[in-house]
Order: C-alpha cells, then structure tokens, then sequence
C-alpha cells in the first residue's frame, strides 16, 4: 500500500488495535518527500524516536510516526552506525523541534541541521554520551553540572523578561517557563522542560513485557490506563494476539473511568482559577466519590497495573458494574446542573472567553491532538469515525460522538470536557451493562525481534507507543509519546498577547504533563 | 446566583454524611487532622515540591484539598514559598534536573524544617530507582524525617505521615 502518491510501500500491522502501517524510507530525501506529502495533504507528526540497533550488525534507526486520516503510517530509516544524521523535518512540522533534540540527547542520532540546543539534557551527562546506546553503561558516575540555555532574547523598549520555576507555586510537576512581556502583556513564552526526565526509555531496555506494563503506568500517572492499554496494544500486535472481548471492554471502562475522573479536576481546578471556588469543591468532591469508587472496584484509586498485556488483571462483579451506571446517573445529573452555573455565571465567562486562543489552522500545523485540538474544532479523536478512519474494537461498535468546538479559548476547552464527560458516562453505561462473558486475558508468547505501534486516545490526547523486542523476547526498545508534546508549543503561542495574570488560567486548560513528555 | 445557591444548600456539608462503607475513612481523616492539630496548636505549612514524579503522588496531594478531606479546616495550608513553609512535602525519585533545585528549596526553608518524603518513588526510588538520571529516593539529596510509600499513597497515608512528622 502506498499514501500520497510517494514511493514507499507500507503494509498493514497486525491486530485489532488502533490501524498502523509500517514503511521503510531509503533514504533521507524519501522521509523528507514523505513528510511534506503528509503535511500537505493535513496529516500530523505523531512522534519521532531512534534506536540503537548496532548489537544486530546494523546502524541506527529513525523512526518517524505519522498520523494520517485513516490511521498512523509508521516509518523507518536506516542510518549508518559511523554517520547517523538526517534530514531536518521541524521546517515541515514544527513539532519535530523537540523531538529530534530528544533523540539527539538520547540516541546520538542527530539532525543535519536546524535546532541543535539539547532538551531533555542539562548537565546531568556529558555532550558525548548517550545513555540509550546499548554500550553506553549506566553511566552513573558524571558529575550534575549546573547548565545554561539559551533562551530566545527578545528586544526592543520596555520588554523584559519574567523567569518562573523550575519549581512552581502550587502542586504542579517541575519545569521553566520564560516569559517575555511589556507591562502585563505577554509578548513571548518560551519553555525550558526536561526536568522531570528519569531516565524511563533506558530502563525499559532488557525489560520482560510484564514489568515493561508496570513501568508503563508510571509515565505519567494521570494517565496510567491509556498508557498501559497503548503499550498492551503495541506488545499484542509484535505478538499476533489480540485481547479477549471482555478484557477489552473492561480496557475501555477503565480508559473512560480515568477520562471522567480528570475532566472533574481539571473543570474544577479552572473555576477555582477564575475565582469561583463553588466550582472547586463541587467539582473535587464529584472526583472524589469517582476514585473512591475506582479503590473499592479496582484496588486501585487511578486503576494501575489494571490493563495488562493480553487483556486485563481483573474482573469486574455484577455489584461493581451495577456502582458504576448508578454513579455515572448521579454524576451526570450533578455535572449538568454544573455546566448550567458555568454557562450562566458572567465573571467566570468573562475569564474564560477569548482567553487562551488557538485556531485550526495553528492546531493542524503543531500536529496538535486531543482536547485542545477538538476545542479549536477538529475532529481527531482515534475513537470516533472520520472519513477515511473506522476506529478499531470496542470503539466501533460503541459509535463514539465527538465533542468539538470553534473557538479555541479556554471557554472552549472547557466545554470540550464538559461534553466529553457526558459522553463518556453514556459509554460506562454501555459498557457496564453490556459486558460480554469471556476470558479476561490470552498469554502473551514471547516473539524474539518483533516490534508493534500501540495507539490509545487518553483524556489529554493521543498516547502512542512503539515497542521493539530483542532476540530473547526481552524489550530492546520502548518509546512511549505523550500528547504534550505536541501540545506544549500550543501553549506557548496560546498565552501570546493575553496577560501575565491569566497565564495559570490558560496553562490549567491545557493541563499538559511534564513527566509524559520528560521521561 | 439562585442555582448555585440551591446546589450549595442541595450539597451541604459533604465531610458530613459519608457513605456508609466510607464512613470509617472519613472519620480517620478527621482524627488525624484534629490530632495534627492539637500536636502543633497552630497552621502547619507545607511546601510540596515535585522532584520528578510521575504526578501520580501530586493528585492524591491534590485530594487532599477536596473538600471531604478539607485540610485547610485543619489549620494545613500549602504555601508558594519554601520560606514560609514549616514543612516540604517532596514527590520523585529525584531527578539528576531536579537535584540542584530541591536542594536549594531545602536551604531556603526556615529551620526548624521537616521532610516529608512521598509515594514508593520518594521513599526508595520506586520503579525508577537510581540511574543516570534519577538520583533516587529524596534522602539521597536531603534529609528525610518520614517516609510514605505507596504507589500512590493514598490522602489517609499522606495525612498519616504528615502527622507521624509533626509528632517527632
Ligand atoms: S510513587 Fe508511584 S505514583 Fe508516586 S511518583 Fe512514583 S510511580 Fe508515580
């Protein structure tokens, strides 16, 4: 199968998981010329990793996931281990900049040009070094020095700049943010992240596929089930397995449970932004009876180490499925008459409007996914038809209704969430009551050399996740990519020519992860 | 207004009637937030500082502000500055990024200054353990008084450490 017209022929990845087609690009200038195919025709970078494969005799590998309308074409190039550069994409797709930094710091395969400032390293480990080449060591020993960056300088009369964190006011994850304004206007915002970067990616090398699950769930804790399921995903179509129906419902009652309960906060956290604590403690107390319930259901209030490879690790009794639509009931009820108040409460709207703005356009170009991206009014959503696109197993059959809106200020991020809730409910609801009998999980056989794409649309956007096995049916690679990545640069453009003070309101909307995207 | 007049009526005081199976959470909540309470004779301030999550710890530090578990009725308020902060609250195994910056938030908290170390990553490093870069648990880089394990802990176990260090 060919897209666009371009040379490389792609074929179909096994599963039932989300559609993936797998390429190889000969050379640099076919991966660029597929690039620019896929940005022209309004397709997105999804994520962009390497890989050291120089143990087999080879060199290194780029690979390069693109999300097209009827599912991800994910593509491959092959880079010598004595000059593994290639082709700048971040012209094509700005969201390549990071990415392609990330890799360099990681991998040490790097762009021929372009944006050469490290990102996920500060001082902690030598320019020279590169922690997931496979005869790098643990490299334990270096000494952390403090660094510096360079930060964007912006000139003219009157502009100066406002540095905050890493370490922010509040309970919130670790990273820089430098700001550039004129009195209260903010001309400028550029991020400094990676302080969150553990060292994930390393770890997961010569991991068994059960201990990769739990690391998996600990990317980013807020969204553990869709990372789980997304890895499970990539894992089982490496296999040739597919989950059994009720452990895949059960995968998507989970998913849905985790979509719900960080919609509550998030409404919450942005009223109590805009001053309205009503909405706070309304809202925190509707997600507290959510993760009680997760506790008593799931022994686990955020559902970790539920989804597993194969399938799932439990099962849910009648009593629990029959909690979860009389809690979904009450829920909806109380979030109706919420939405109700936030709709009608002026100054909260004042806040909320034209706040924030991103448009279409700008979201298509930063290869944006998720809420923000619906909120500015595209239908991209791994779980709803589109033209050209059938989702896969459960969400088919389910004919998910997506939640979209226009004006891309926090107004419509929030009501993206609002609309997403109710959804979501009416989905648990199926779910729950239409739960078929089967097993819960299948064995997982271990396939030396296999590799697999696992796409799952979480709460926060598309989580993705490449999976590689070694010889010996160990993990020999895995990258797994959050929405945020894509999503941080929306912020910064988003937050341009609003006010200083309206920044926690603009940044809570979004709600990106540092540690999804830090690693 | 009226709507949201009537649903606080409708809401009430939700610490109050628990449900039932709950009930016994709820109750331990309050006893430790009024034991919390009794022991200092004052506000507790605390400083949380995420030294490199997964942010699975931050949202159970989170509930801890819902209003079930209402801990600013307690006298325990979160604070934006290590200066004012009796108490830092540190998540992570702490990343190599993170070490420089938890340090001096240590150095800028006003002795005498209490650690509370949170969640299996805080306490010994967790799923991430020691590496090129995570340093690991929070004591490999400061002084920890109490440790909370749990992935993630819950907010009765935070609240339970919280307590555990006021009292030594
Ligand atoms: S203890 Fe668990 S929840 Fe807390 S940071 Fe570590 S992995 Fe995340």
């Amino acid at each position: 199968m060919r897209f666009f017209g371009e040379p490389i022929e792609f074929e179909k990845q096994a599963g039932i998981g989300s559609p993936a087609w797998r390429g190889r690009a000969d050379d640099g200038e076919a991966l660029q010329a597929f690039a620019v195919a896929v940005h022209r025709n309004g397709g997105r970078l999804a994520a962009l990793w390497g890989e050291d494969r120089r143990k087999g005799g080879e060199g290194f590998r780029l690979h390069v996931a693109f999300g097209l309308d009827m599912g991800h074409a994910w593509l491959g190039l092959d880079l010598p281990a004595a000059h593994p550069a290639y082709p700048d994409l971040a012209g094509i797709f700005p969201a390549a900049n990071r990415m392609q930094r990330a890799t360099r710091d990681l991998v040490g395969i790097a762009t021929d040009g372009g944006d050469q400032r490290p990102w996920l390293r500060h001082g902690a480990w030598p320019a020279d070094w590169f922690p997931l080449r496979h005869d790098a060591g643990g490299g334990r020993d270096f000494t952390n020095r403090p660094s510096d960056y360079d930060f964007v300088q912006v000139g003219g009369e009157g502009a100066h700049e406002i540095p905050v964190g890493p370490i922010h006011a509040g309970i919130i994850e670790p990273g820089h943010f430098r700001f550039s304004v004129i009195g209260e206007r903010l001309l400028r915002l550029e991020q400094r992240l990676g302080y969150q970067h553990k060292g994930v990616e390393k770890l997961f090398i010569g991991m068994n596929p059960a201990d990769g699950a739990r690391l998996v769930g600990r990317i980013s804790g807020d969204s553990t089930c869709a990372y789980a399921w997304a890895y499970a995903s990539a894992v089982e179509a490496a296999c040739g397995i597919s989950p059994p129906p009720r452990g895949l419902l059960l995968r998507a009652l989970m998913l849905e449970r985790e979509r719900v309960a960080n919609h509550l906060g998030d409404l919450g956290a942005l009223g109590n932004d805009a001053a309205l604590a009503f909405g706070f403690s309304q809202f925190m107390r509707l997600k507290e009876d959510w993760l009680r319930l997760n506790g008593k259901i799931f022994g686990h209030r955020f559902m970790m180490d539920r989804i597993v490879p194969g399938g799932t690790a439990l099962d849910l009794e009648a009593p629990a499925l029959a909690a979860i639509v009389e809690q979904g009931d009450a829920v909806g009820r109380e979030v109706k008459e919420l939405k109700k108040i936030y709709d009608e409460h002026a100054g909260l709207q004042d806040r909320f409007l034209t706040t924030g703005t991103i448009d279409a356009d700008l979201a298509r170009e930063l290869s944006l996914s998720g809420v923000a991206a619906r909120a500015t009014g595209l239908i991209l959503d791994a779980r709803v038809h589109r033209q050209g696109y059938t989702p896969p197993a459960p969400w088919a059959m389910l004919g998910v209704r997506p939640a979209t809106d226009e004006r891309g200020d926090v107004a419509a991020r929030a009501a993206v969430r609002f609309a997403e809730i109710f959804e979501s409910l009416r989905l648990l609801r199926e779910l729950a009551v239409g739960l078929p009998d089967s097993e819960l999980r299948v064995e997982v056989p271990p396939v030396p050399g296999g590799s697999g794409l696992g796409v799952i649309e979480g709460w926060r956007g598309e989580v993705l996740v490449g999976v590689a096995f070694d010889d010996d049916g160990k993990l020999a690679r895995v990258h797994p990519h959050d929405p945020s990545w894509q999503a941080w640069p929306a912020l910064e453009h988003a937050v341009m020519k609003d006010i200083v003070p309206d920044f926690p309101l603009i940044n809570k909307s979004f709600n990106l992860s540092y540690s999804g995207a830090d690693l | 207004m009226i709507p949201m007049l009537k649903r606080i009526l409708r809401t009430g005081i939700v610490s109050e009637p628990p449900p039932a199976a709950l009930a016994a959470e709820q109750r331990e909540v309050a006893r430790l937030g009024e034991e919390i309470l009794r022991i200092l004779g004052r506000a507790l301030t605390i400083r949380q500082v995420d030294a490199g999550s997964c942010n699975g710890c931050e949202l159970e530090i989170h509930a801890l502000n819902n209003p079930y578990t209402n801990l600013e009725g307690y006298g325990i308020k979160f604070v934006a500055s290590p200066r004012h902060a009796d108490m830092l609250l540190v998540t992570g195994p702490v990343t190599k990024n993170m070490e420089h910056a938890l340090k001096v938030a240590w150095d800028c908290t006003p002795d005498p200054k209490l650690v509370v170390a949170v969640g299996d990553c805080g306490s010994c490093g967790g799923v991430f353990g020691e590496s090129y870069a995570s340093c690991g648990a929070v004591e490999k880089v400061i002084p920890v008084d109490v440790r909370v394990p749990g992935c993630p802990p819950t907010p009765v176990a935070l609240l339970q450490g919280i307590l555990a260090a006021v009292r030594r």
